[in-house]
């Protein structure tokens, strides 16, 4: 290891060596490996970690095999949270969940509770109680948590997959390489928005609109006026789908420094436009609505309840709103579940649209978020209709 | 015999007969994870087994959920004895780490041809072609 450039302290060491255990002794060479491959220096200690691949429906038995293996002697020492699972815990079976499917999925989330993970199951973690500050070092996963952590907060990781973030929830570590640098986080190319930005759906179509031009440059992005953080949520969603972004500047709206790039494009109402008619498809028969990519916050909760309240979902059509367990608490504490659930609309915790096991079960997604319409028409080959919360659920309403 | 030095990812000896493309591969999705069939459509290898050969292709790509995809084929018997990049991207490297398939980056791939007999010696970085 020495003579690839990359130091280890004694305690690094000793978890190469097999002295901590075995699952630590494989997390250890995970990070070890990955920061060689990107020249890193050393390890850096992270103060918290998100784990993506949750759902059984992606990971398979295989990969739950691995997390039972690592689960022997693997214990988390750092707060760590998980990414949702392919269903609610609970409520599983009035969503149409399968017996065979729950009790696999029940077994992934097990398996991460033995590790002393916090099995929160939701893409929002910054919402319900893991919220680094400006500054940290982190390792997530999850693109749109990434995107939003690096750039909304302005902590620091890179953008990790499911067993890398696993071991260094298990290590404590990570390598100091990419999105963990300075000189790695300054602005690339320059955004300068004259598109009216109202609704939420407008946020996840200018995320579109710069992340199909952008790949994985970091923008600058100018003239937002301003954001909410559920606004931002969805354009973290969004520009990380469509273009793998993992870190952007907004002008007076995000936290961080950076050098402001020469060249600036600019992006207009047509821009937005033309996100808008390349997610659509005509033709959709909506039946299926979802709103909640990422989960809903509280304050969408309520709104949507108040929309619902006293009304009934039409015949035939199928409505999830996803949002996190905790906030699902709230949600039935406040009255807002009762509000939904008695429309004929599901408050769907834990779960999402583009992770449950859906394929084949409908025609026609219509969402708020163009990060579902990726995966509603990728895996689930849905049609799909891109609108405001608003239109969705006039939608399940009409 | 010709004789590359690259760099090693994960540690291991292997030899074996070598199965080069090159197009990256997407294991979630593009591999079976029960059969070791590359199913990608359009994919060059189309329909051949990655079970028991020298894999050798330019890098990964797609879903980190890949990595469990190696595991799944080391645990079906139907893994690669090894593993070949000229830049192996980390859902490769943490696949190879879990499955513990040796593994090299840094080689000209494009002068590995299938069929050939190959020798892995991860720990040293070293591929051989006996020709």
């Amino acid at each position: 290891m020495s003579e690839m450039g990359l130091k280890l302290t004694d305690e690094e060491k000793e978890m190469l060596e097999g002295k901590h255990g075995k699952a630590t002794q494989k997390a250890i060479e995970i990070i070890t490996t990955l920061g060689e491959i990107y020249g890193a220096g050393r390890l850096i200690p992270v103060t918290s970690v998100q784990i993506a691949g949750v759902s059984y429906h992606n990971l398979g038995e295989a990969g739950l095999e691995y997390l039972s293996e690592m689960a022997v002697d693997g214990r988390a020492r750092v707060l760590t949270t998980l990414n949702p699972a392919g269903m609610d815990m609970l409520e599983w079976k009035k969503h149409g969940i399968s017996e065979d499917f729950a009790e696999n999925q029940q077994r992934v989330v097990d398996a991460f509770e033995k590790m002393g993970v916090v099995t929160t199951c939701t893409c929002t973690p910054y919402l319900i109680g893991n919220l680094p500050h400006y500054g940290e070092h982190i390792a997530w996963a999850e693109s749109s948590a990434v995107c939003f952590s690096n750039s909304v907060i302005g902590a620091r990781t890179n953008r990790e997959g499911g067993p890398s973030a696993l071991a260094s929830s298990l290590t404590g570590r990570t390598a100091e390489y990419g999105f963990h640098l300075e000189k790695n986080r300054q602005a690339q190319v320059g955004y300068e928005i004259r598109a009216k930005l109202q609704n939420t759906d407008d946020f996840g179509l200018l995320g579109k609109a710069i992340g199909d031009r952008t790949s994985k440059q970091i923008p600058y992005i100018t003239g937002v006026a301003h954001a909410t953080t559920d606004q931002l949520r969805s354009f973290c969603a969004s520009i990380a789908t469509y273009g793998g972004v993992a870190l952007f500047h907004m002008e007076g709206i995000t936290p961080n420094r950076t050098t402001v790039p020469d060249i600036t494009e600019s992006v207009t109402d047509d821009d937005l436009d033309k996100a808008r008619s390349e997610l659509d498809d005509e033709a959709a028969e909506i039946d299926f609505i979802s709103v909640g990519c990422p989960h809903a916050s509280i304050g969408d909760v309520a709104r949507i309840a108040e929309m619902l309240d006293g009304k009934q979902v039409s015949e035939g059509k199928t409505v999830w709103i996803t949002t996190a367990k905790p906030t699902k608490d709230v949600a039935i504490k406040m009255g807002y579940y009762d509000k939904i659930e008695k429309a004929g609309a599901y408050l769907v915790s834990d779960a999402c649209c583009a992770v449950a096991p859906l394929e084949g079960r409908f025609k026609g997604l219509m969402t708020d978020s163009a990060k579902a319409c990726f995966y509603a028409r990728g895996k689930n080959k849905f049609d799909i209709k891109i609108r405001t919360v608003e239109e969705c659920i006039k939608e399940a309403l009409s | 015999m010709t004789e590359f030095q690259g760099r090693k990812i994960y540690k291991g000896k292997a030899e074996g007969v070598a199965l080069v493309t090159a197009v990256d591969i997407s294991f979630y999705g593009g591999v079976d994870p029960e059969t070791g069939e590359v199913v990608e459509k359009d994919h060059p290898l189309e329909g051949k087994s990655v079970a028991g050969k020298v894999l050798v292709m330019p890098s990964g790509k797609g879903s980190t959920v890949g990595s469990y995809v190696l595991y799944a084929l080391k645990k079906a018997d139907k893994a690669p004895l090894a593993i070949i990049n000229r830049e192996t991207d980390p859902v490769i490297a943490v696949g190879s780490i879990i499955s513990e398939i040796p593994t090299v980056d840094n080689i000209e791939i494009e002068k590995i041809k299938s069929g050939q007999r190959v020798e892995v010696d991860a720990d040293l970085g070293i591929v051989s072609i006996h020709e």
